[in-house]
């Protein structure tokens, strides 16, 4: 639906590297992600997948080369700073606060507030619960208990609320680490067609992923990292697993 | 009643998640869970009555003393629990809070005679508490700074302030107790207003003031996040250090009122005050629903936890039983408070965290 050799890329990395003294974990890296694109980024354990989102959120301060934003040269000093500008990341343990509402979690560290009896700030819960549940009917995702501790909620639920989270800040790129990995099979498929919802809503995605039948179901391309450094690079549609496994492995 | 929150969804829009299956059971089991300490509350208010009707012919609830009384019993610990509150939300503990209770008094007592030299009594008096209540957020900050900036568990950073601040009160007391010339500060500590003492009154606000602190401000909500999930928190903005911080001085401060508070009502300041209330107050916060792994926890609940130990306490006096049976009573209603909800936790098939 999108085109993505069209324009300039929403995300550009050029030549990055991260060195953590003699190893280097991340070694003249470049890839780049246009809108409504989803990139799968593959690689054995250890192959640099986890410096390299780190890298582009604004975690690590990479050692060499550049991250472009909309064309625009990014120095990132922390996540807050990445996601303030559109790189929103959405860790496999997805960092949410289990004691809290949906809206409770959107919010985070920004609360909205407003005035009881016109002078006395509290949380604007309404406000937070009605957030939530534009948010969740926007991923066309329904839970029945918005007040509800997301403790309640199923693994593929709370995936959501994580991914929703970012929907809600309007992030232009997520990096989704493992999102399908703790999950069963039914709520795999959900969160599959939840990408494919935010790809249509023209956002970017890096999908981190061991599963190369979900990087096969929902990507448009693939990279491939082995020891830190690209391995190689695919259109989904002229590539197979053997290919990709050859590519991941490495000797081929 | 703690939470009030979203307006319901329209039917349309509404499917259940396929975890709630047991929703409605689950909800009533929570909810009990959740009012346990006012469950116990009320069971050990029935079980006092028909004990005193039965020993005594006299009724126990329906005495106004008896409540001024147990009321009285309950402010010291209720102030050190409602700090306490916060700081095992946040999935710390204060073990200093006893003597910091302690310290509290003696300086009301002396600076509130040392202000009575130049200021009118009353003014004298607003200086002593004041003064108390900042000097009890010396030690607080000092537990902030170890536990988040120095990262000394918690548990290890205020079991030391327990022993400094120990050691400063009775320095500070030079090992007696500091009595306090100060009609105002004796009229405070002994007073009644249409019959509910005044140290009552200061609480109840007091109390009103933490429950909005808690459960409707950035830093209530922000203190749950940190306790349920300490990285989400940071990964979402948080400024964790600062927030530890003044979450120690907050505990600091409330031992300082209830040093203050002391103080009035013995006019006297003493560097023990606070020595038998900390394990008290930590049971009012557990018994209250407070997990100490963090995370959850309430005002309203510890302000029945502390009820609940002040019951029994007065109530085993009242119908003249030993009063070392106490500690077994407290003891117990903490064990099956922590049982409960560990019982609610797994039946609820809610993810229990590791």
């Amino acid at each position: 639906m999108s085109d993505r050799d069209q324009g300039a890329p929403l995300l550009e990395v050029r030549g990055l590297s991260k060195y953590f003294g003699a190893v280097r974990a991340l070694n003249d890296f470049s890839m780049s992600v246009h809108a409504g694109e989803v990139v799968a980024v593959a690689g054995d354990n250890g192959a640099g997948k986890t410096t390299m989102i780190k890298a582009v959120s604004g975690v690590y301060p990479p050692t060499a080369g550049e991250i472009l934003l909309r064309g625009q040269p990014m120095h990132f000093a922390s996540p807050q700073d990445a996601r303030e500008k559109g790189i929103e990341t959405i860790y496999q343990d997805l960092a949410l606060a289990d004691n809290l509402t949906i809206g409770g979690n959107i919010f985070l560290g920004r609360e909205p507030m407003t005035k009881l009896f016109g002078f006395l700030p509290v949380l604007d819960r309404k406000a937070m619960g009605e957030a939530a549940r534009i948010t969740m009917k926007r991923l066309d995702f329904h839970v029945s208990r918005l007040d509800a501790p997301v403790s309640n909620f199923s693994g593929g639920q709370r995936q959501a609320v994580a991914i929703g989270r970012a929907v809600y800040w309007d992030a232009a790129i997520l990096i989704m680490d493992e999102p399908t990995a703790a999950l069963g099979v039914p709520e795999q498929r959900k969160v599959i067609s939840l990408i494919h919802q935010l790809k249509a809503q023209g956002r970017g995605i890096i999908f981190i992923s061991h599963n190369l039948q979900d990087i096969f179901a929902v990507s448009d391309r693939i990279i491939v990292l082995r020891r830190g450094i690209l391995a190689g690079e695919r259109k989904i549609a002229e590539t197979n697993h053997d290919e990709i496994v050859k590519l991941m492995v490495g000797g081929a | 009643m703690t939470s009030s929150s979203s307006a319901p969804l329209p039917d349309d829009t509404e499917i259940s998640p396929p975890a709630d299956h047991a929703d409605a059971a689950k909800t009533w089991i929570s909810r009990i869970a959740d009012m346990r300490a006012w469950l116990f509350l009320i069971i050990l208010i029935l079980a006092f009555e028909a004990w005193s009707q039965a020993s005594f012919q006299q009724t126990f609830v329906l005495s106004p003393y008896n409540w001024q009384s147990i009321a009285i019993f309950a402010v010291a610990p209720l102030l050190l629990a409602i700090g306490q509150t916060f700081v095992i939300i946040s999935g710390g503990i204060d073990l200093s809070t006893g003597f910091t209770m302690g310290l509290a008094a003696v300086v009301a007592a002396h600076v509130t005679n040392i202000a009575g030299q130049f200021l009118p009594a009353p003014l004298a008096v607003l200086v002593g508490i004041i003064a108390a209540v900042l000097v009890a957020g010396i030690p607080g900050l000092v537990n902030g700074l170890l536990t988040a900036r120095l990262r000394i568990p918690p548990f290890i950073g205020t079991l030391g302030m327990y022993g400094v601040a120990r050691g400063a009160a009775y320095l500070l007391a030079g090992g007696t107790t500091v009595p306090v010339n100060n009609d105002f500060f004796a009229a405070l500590g002994n007073g009644r207003f249409y019959g509910v003492p005044y140290l009552v009154i200061i609480t109840i606000v007091f109390v009103i003031g933490m429950y909005y602190l808690l459960s409707q401000t950035r830093f209530g909500q922000h203190n749950y996040a940190i306790g349920a999930n300490e990285q989400a928190a940071r990964r979402a903005g948080i400024d964790i250090r600062t927030h530890i911080t003044w979450l120690y001085v907050l505990s600091g401060m409330c031992a300082g009122l209830g040093g203050a508070l002391y103080a009035a009502r013995f006019t006297a300041g003493a560097a023990q005050a606070g020595e038998p209330l900390l394990l008290d107050s930590i049971a009012a916060v557990v018994i209250g629903g407070a997990s100490l792994f963090g995370g959850s926890g309430s005002i309203f609940g510890t302000v029945a936890g502390a009820l609940v130990i002040a019951v029994i306490q007065y109530g085993l006096v009242f119908v003249n039983v030993e009063p070392f049976w106490q500690f077994i009573a407290v003891g117990v209603v903490i064990i099956i408070s922590v049982l409960i909800d560990q019982f609610q936790r797994r039946f609820s098939g809610g993810r229990v965290d590791e």
